[in-house]
């Protein structure tokens, strides 16, 4: 590994390319911890996500119609506001707020929490259409011939409506996790420590804006490089010949 | 079956559901024609229900604004200033989060105007790589097949540092020196995730277009490009609509990205607002009347959208 | 663009031993025919013999492995070949009519020969007009073709070909997908066509339709040319076992 940091060394010294994050230990340990930070920010978003997003679904089957109301009314609210807003609100507003009302001093939630917050709100309302659209997907006649075969609403709703959904919302998805991975970035406006904003102070210190952003625009590549690979090759392990398309 | 629809002419307004089940005329594709309005009696009722919906809406939110107007007032007394209402407060800032401090063009508007500018850049160069990635030239299908999954997948805020801080500030004409304003950059940098979306909007709707049409126009002596620009484009031209305009939705939903950078758009101002009142209670009201400017705006698009992806649907 | 090489005593459309592959798949194994102007042949044959593949090769909508196809004496696969006078030569209509949808009936026939021939907007108005009569639509040329049912769509589509003022006229399989009481009109429409003494080669299922209108029929069957006769001959006195076969299943 040594002599890749030499390189790198060499580079600076020999055509000034500053890539300290190779050859200086500090700045390579913090910007790891960045990527690292956009990981499991990622990660931990995706997962809550993709829970609200089913909670959501099945709240907006629900036969009452103020619960199918207030979903939709939190689907809009998040669709059509500024993903960027929803941050400063619930960071800055909603932690006020609660502080207040429970008496706490030093906010309820860190930054890192609230981004936690509300990008899984914000990439949730997108999954709660996208399941339900999975849902209705699946044919009546076949929900139909499990019926006659003598399963329960249960059965159906395990054995043939979820698998088959899942599939056909899969793609749209894909897509809506991936554009949350990109959406992370938005953290830095609050300080969490993720690879932007740990890039942003790497070239504040060492004047080397130009190296640190197209070191940062390559990782963003790969890592959403990484995410489509992934989730194409579930995608494709997961179809059924002549269903869907 | 032969003969359907003797006496129709273009001008045949309920053409959806009547003639679609005349199994010998299916074609592969929505036919270009005046927009179709569904059968009157229907719209009639829908328009009604949709009439007593908003009307009660309407009460709703006016009993619920009245509400809050009191209950402010009361608070502001208590809190010994009764000039300072939230109320009050809104209306104090919303000319400057609006339009921007006096003589300068910023606030909402900037917002706005930056979303228009980057759209109809992205969509004018993205119509062009989309084209591009169609080419029967290799290396440009290529290239711009790359240029495509780059901007694609690049975050939109990553891109705005990388073009607001590595291009130039002002540039120099001899003599001259130009500043270029923030807000112009950051309309540049915005408009290339859209130009990339668009030109996978039209490379898909290009690639949807059943191959029947190019045989056809080939096997009448047309040429690529005859073909391109007079069969195949005006066919895309409805399906791409829809995914088009949802687009612009989200990049409006991305323009406040430009106030991390220091443009003095309405979120740059509502928070300069909020630092001169120093109030935390006026927080959420702030934030969540900012918003409301974006989901009216917003939200009318994007139930047209919805409208438009359903009806073009049926259509096909 | 006439060729001074050939005269009209020679064949209008002729291949020789012409091999198609896709890939590893032969379809086509040495094909030759010869058609006379005025000629219209039929070729027959079960499905994925290659019948259509064949009629696509001559107006090189597919290319080829070897042999040769020429019209009116010119190779149609020469590399140099100006592709654009060969199409305005010869006319093709599809199985699924590939009419523009966005465009009217009128506008579908004007299109090619006011942006392809670059003729006068009004007189290619009244051809095109002239055309919609030939083929009995009359009252229909400022409909979509969403508007018109299929047999009417596939009558649009011959006057389009027409309106290039083509030497010869492919069809492949005109009417396969068409309900069976419209595939009447579009047969009288071509056999209109064929008594004007338009040179015609179709790819049909219609045995009936082939064995009035065919002064040739041919046979074809994995890849080959199996044989061939005028039609008072081929459908009662077939010589090989396959077409025998195939004519019994059919007829």
């Amino acid at each position: 590994m040594e002599f890749v940091w030499e390189w790198f060394y060499w580079l600076y010294d020999v055509h000034g390319i500053k890539l300290t994050i190779f050859y200086d230990e500090w700045d390579r340990n913090r910007f790891i911890r960045g990527m690292w930070t956009t990981f499991h920010l990622s990660a931990l978003s995706i997962f809550l996500s993709i829970v609200i997003g089913v909670a959501g679904a099945w709240l907006q089957m629900s036969n009452l119609v103020w619960m199918r109301r207030i979903v939709q009314a939190y689907i809009q609210f998040f669709r059509n506001t500024p993903p960027l807003i929803q941050l400063y609100f619930f960071y800055f507003a909603v932690d006020a707020a609660l502080s207040q009302l429970f008496g706490i001093t030093g906010g309820v939630l860190g930054s890192y929490g609230w981004a936690v917050v509300s990008l899984s709100f914000f990439a949730g309302a997108f999954n709660v259409e996208i399941f339900r659209a999975g849902v209705e997907s699946v044919p009546r006649s076949t929900t139909e011939a499990a019926e006659a075969l003598g399963y329960t609403r249960l059965q159906i709703y395990r054995y043939v409506t979820l698998p088959l959904a899942f599939r056909v919302c899969l793609p749209s998805l894909n897509s809506n996790l991936i554009n949350l991975l990109k959406t992370t970035t938005v953290a830095y406006a609050i300080a969490v420590p993720e690879t932007l904003y740990v890039a942003n102070q790497i070239w504040s210190d060492e004047y080397n804006v130009f190296e640190m952003m197209n070191v940062v625009w390559i990782v963003y590549i790969v890592f959403v490089g990484f995410l489509v690979w992934l989730m194409h090759r579930w995608e494709k392990s997961i179809k059924i010949p002549g269903y869907g398309n | 079956m032969g003969e359907v629809h003797q006496d129709t002419g273009v001008r045949k307004l309920n053409v959806r559901g009547t003639s679609r089940h005349v199994h010998g005329a299916k074609t592969d594709l929505p036919v270009i024609k005046p927009f179709v309005i569904g059968n009157a009696g229907g719209r009639y009722i829908e328009g009604m229900l949709e009439f007593t919906f908003q009307w009660r809406i309407g009460v709703a939110l006016f009993l619920t604004l009245a509400g809050w107007m009191m209950i402010d007032a009361a608070h502001a007394q208590v809190q010994g200033d009764p000039e300072q209402t939230i109320f009050q407060t809104l209306i104090k800032w919303t000319p400057l989060m609006f339009w921007g401090p006096s003589g300068e063009f910023g606030g909402f508007i900037l917002n706005i105007v930056v979303s228009f500018i980057s759209m109809a850049l992205g969509t004018f160069f993205g119509l062009w790589v989309g084209i591009g990635q169609v080419s029967p030239n290799r290396h440009l299908r290529r290239f711009c097949w790359a240029i495509t999954q780059l901007f694609r997948n690049s975050p939109w805020l990553v891109l705005l540092f990388y073009f607001m801080l590595l291009l130039p500030f002002s540039l120099q004409f001899g003599d001259i020196r130009v500043d270029i304003p923030g807000w112009t950059k950051a309309t540049f940098a915005l408009s290339l995730p859209i130009m990339a979306n668009v030109s996978e909007i039209v490379r898909g709707a290009i690639a949807s277009i059943p191959t029947g049409q190019w045989e056809s126009a080939e096997s009448l002596a047309f040429s690529r490009t005859q073909t391109m620009w007079r069969v195949i484009l005006p066919q895309c031209i409805k399906r791409m609509i829809p995914p088009w305009m949802n687009w612009y939705c989200i990049l409006t939903m991305s323009t406040p990205l430009i106030s991390i950078l220091g443009v003095n758009d309405g979120m740059t101002l509502t928070q300069n607002a909020l630092a001169a009142e120093g109030r935390s209670e006026f927080l959420i009201p702030m934030y969540l009347w900012l918003m409301l400017w974006f989901f009216v705006y917003s939200y009318p698009i994007a139930m047209w959208t919805r409208r438009l992806e359903h009806k073009f649907a049926i259509e096909s | 663009m006439n060729n001074l090489n050939w005269a009209s005593d020679q064949p209008i459309v002729s291949l020789k031993n012409v091999h198609k592959s896709f890939g590893d798949l032969e379809v086509l194994k040495g094909v030759s025919l010869d058609v006379m102007q005025g000629e219209v042949i039929c070729i027959i044959g079960p499905s994925g013999s290659g019948k259509s593949t064949l009629i696509r090769c001559i107006n090189a909508l597919n290319d080829i492995q070897s042999g040769s196809i020429t019209v009116e004496g010119q190779e149609v696969h020469d590399p140099k070949l100006n592709k654009l006078e060969l199409r305005k030569k010869v006319g093709m209509v599809f199985q699924q009519y590939n009419l523009f949808p966005h465009k009217t009936a009128l506008e579908n026939v004007m299109m090619a020969p006011v942006l392809v021939l670059k003729q006068n907007k009004d007189d290619v108005a009244r051809l095109a007009q002239t055309l919609i009569r030939k083929v009995r639509l009359d009252g229909k040329e400022h409909n979509y073709p969403g508007e018109l049912s299929g047999g009417q769509q596939q009558r649009v589509a011959i006057a389009r070909s027409l309106a290039m003022n083509p030497q010869v006229m492919l069809f492949d399989e005109v009417t396969a997908a068409l309900d069976p009481e419209t595939v009447k009109e579009v047969l009288v429409t071509i056999k209109d066509l064929a008594a004007e003494g338009m040179t015609c080669i179709l790819v049909t299922h219609e045995m009936g339709f082939a064995r009035e209108i065919a002064d040739q029929i041919y046979f074809t069957d994995g890849g080959v040319i199996v044989e061939h006769g005028p039609p008072e001959t081929f459908f009662s006195r077939a010589k090989d076992p396959r077409t025998k076969e195939f004519l019994s299943q059919i007829l």
